[in-house]
């Protein structure tokens, strides 16, 4: 046991390191702008007294590591700052934002976790037959597309005959129900692009297994070849597929920026869009800092529960 | 009824893209030299599909200005017109005719996601292999550098990168090669910590030969499979960044033809049912199912696995 909680301790001072250091470039890449943030906010009318008093107010007249110091005990207690574009609050602007986009995000991974589970197990039992080749094609063919083209797609042809509504309004307050039908097709898009990598994979683990003696073994002992699957080919297939599951979901972290834009979709990523055009740095910082540390979270909890499903590496000896 | 459309011509389209994938094959073998020939008989028709393709971007690109019927930014008519003899493909919502932009979107947007893959390539493979050969603290700098850059996932991040130095053609291309050097880089360093150990290139060593003849005259020729094979992949992921995030207004800029702005600038019509803002999303999907059909089969070929 103690050598769990060492692995676990060992793994999240590594993930808090990688953390800090992700902090560190998202907050010191503000510092390559060409001139200064303060030119940059004013543009054309930058005069000496402007941005002098543009760098009093916002403190760059201060050295980079007391800034930073400042922006990340700050940004732990959730004050990201303020916005450059409206003056208001940043985390105010991200707030609810944060919890919508979860939804979504929880939303498509409800359906496309069993859906790629399910066809990648049957993909294995059934390969090299008209259904692995088939569901094969398809999930070659759905990686290759932008995610805005199936977006589209959907809502010409789930949208267009009144079954769903192509653009989601969404707010707190509606009843789950209905924001489970507001937001299908959304969640859908995200669904169809993560399921193709998800079986993929899962496929990929099992068929690697399959050839293991041991799996040749039960096979031959006359066990039917479902329970094979079930029984001896999946428990080992679980650290890999956990790990495919993690790293899904960790892209559908970047896959619901573009989602969010098509469906119109009022969620951190369409925030972090409009903010980068509008170049409201605070507000980029604070976004790219709160996806990036929900991917090393996942990534994180790939790496620890594929530990812990391992026996080899549970009892190391 | 709309369902049952919809399935017969995705069908449709499935047989065409066979159909013609097989007579492109059949054409090959009898044309080609004879051991090229040879390869494309074991080719299945995904592959010969795919080739066939990407051979008619190349075509399209190349030959732009004489093939579109009007110019790359020259307004012809009303906005948003529908599909006509005089503007095949209708016009943009600035009228603009949507036919030529399309075939000018080929070569800027393929053209510009092709520099980024080789900028990135160069840059990626050349440190990999350096640092697989020289080993020390050189390995180790550039790897831990490479395993931060790697845990901001990439769109989150050239949003970032793209926030501070604005956005203009040239930074998408260093941006979007910057990110994806990392991932090359992962890749070449891999390939040649296999083969630096190997007894030739200490004999080349022993021979007193210097860093870079080892690298580009013993190293690379023998870690070029799996890096062909990545550079088509590369493609693909580069192809699909960029479109996103042109189709978010944050790539190649307007007025210039580019699939990616295209689907955004247009894309009120589709809730009137109109499929035009879909076929330069098409396009891009077309050519990176393509890209993706041929490298599947180079890798299956390349491991030499038999089914």
């Amino acid at each position: 046991m103690a050598n769990i909680w060492r692995m676990l301790a060992q793994r999240l001072g590594l993930g808090l390191v990688t953390l800090f250091v992700i902090s560190l470039l998202i907050f010191g890449a503000a510092e390559l702008l060409p001139g200064d943030f303060a030119q940059a906010v004013l543009g054309q009318s930058a005069t000496e007294e402007t941005v002098a008093a543009i760098r009093a107010e916002y403190g760059l007249d201060r050295p980079f590591h007391t800034r930073y110091v400042d922006w990340l005990g700050s940004a732990l207690q959730g004050d990201f700052g303020q916005s450059l574009a409206n003056r208001k609050p940043v985390a105010d602007m991200i707030g609810d934002r944060l919890a919508n986009t979860l939804f979504l995000a929880l939303y498509a991974a409800a359906i496309a976790v069993p859906l790629s589970l399910m066809l990648g197990i049957l993909a294995a039992l059934f390969r090299n037959s008209i259904f692995d080749r088939s569901v094969n094609a398809l999930a070659l063919t759905s990686i290759s597309f932008p995610e805005f083209f199936v977006a589209y797609i959907l809502i010409l042809w789930l949208a267009q005959s009144g079954l769903f509504p192509s653009i989601s309004r969404f707010s707190v307050d509606l009843p789950l129900g209905q924001k489970l039908y507001n937001t299908f097709l959304p969640a859908l898009t995200l669904t169809l692009v993560v399921t193709a990598h998800m079986m993929r994979m899962t496929r990929a683990a099992i068929i690697n297994l399959l050839a293991s003696p041991y799996i040749e073994m039960a096979r031959l002992k006359g066990m039917p070849p479902f329970r094979v699957i079930t029984r001896h080919a999946l428990p080992n297939a679980l650290a890999p597929i956990i790990n495919v599951i993690a790293l899904n979901l960790a892209y559908l972290i970047t896959g619901v920026v573009v989602v969010e834009v098509v469906f119109v979709y009022p969620g951190l990523g369409q925030l972090m869009v409009d903010s980068v055009a509008k170049r409201d740095i605070p507000v980029v910082q604070a976004v790219a800092l709160i996806f990036a540390a929900a991917y090393v979270l996942l990534n994180l909890t790939a790496d620890v529960l594929s530990t812990l499903t391992n026996p080899r590496l549970m009892h190391r000896r | 009824m709309q369902f049952l459309i919809t399935t017969f011509w995705i069908v449709f389209f499935v047989a065409a893209a066979l159909c013609l994938g097989w007579l492109f094959r059949t054409m090959i073998i009898r044309l080609a030299p004879t051991n090229f020939a040879a390869s494309m008989r074991r080719a299945p028709l995904t592959a010969s599909f795919g080739m066939l393709v990407i051979l008619l971007y190349i075509f399209v690109a190349l030959f732009a200005p004489v093939l579109a019927p009007f110019g790359e930014r020259e307004i012809v008519g009303g906005e948003f017109l529908p599909w006509s003899s005089e503007h095949l493909l209708g016009t943009d919502n600035l009228g603009r005719d949507m036919l030529t932009r399309m075939i000018y979107g080929a070569r800027n947007t393929v053209g510009i996601a092709l520099a980024t893959t080789a900028l990135a390539f160069v840059v990626g493979a050349l440190l990999g292999l350096l640092a697989a050969t020289v080993g020390g603290w050189l390995d180790q700098v550039l790897g831990r550098t490479v395993d931060v850059l790697m845990a901001i996932p990439a769109l989150i991040f050239s949003l970032l990168l793209l926030t501070i130095f604005g956005t203009s053609v040239t930074t998408l291309i260093l941006v979007i090669a910057l990110i994806d050097s990392t991932r090359v880089f992962r890749l070449a360093r891999s390939v040649a910590i296999g083969i630096v150990v190997m007894d030739y290139i200490e004999a080349a060593k022993l021979r007193g030969e210097g860093l870079w003849y080892l690298i580009t005259r013993e190293i690379l020729p023998n870690a070029m499979a799996p890096l062909v094979a990545e550079f088509g992949l590369r493609f693909c992921f580069v192809f699909l960044a960029i479109s996103a995030l042109s189709f978010l207004g944050l790539g190649i800029q307007p007025p210039t033809a580019d699939w990616g702005s295209m689907v955004r600038e247009n894309a009120t019509l589709i809730t009137f049912g109109d499929i035009t803002p879909l076929l330069p999303a098409g396009a891009i999907a077309l050519l990176t199912v393509a890209v993706n059909f041929v490298v599947d089969w180079k890798l299956h070929e390349a491991s030499g696995l038999k089914e």
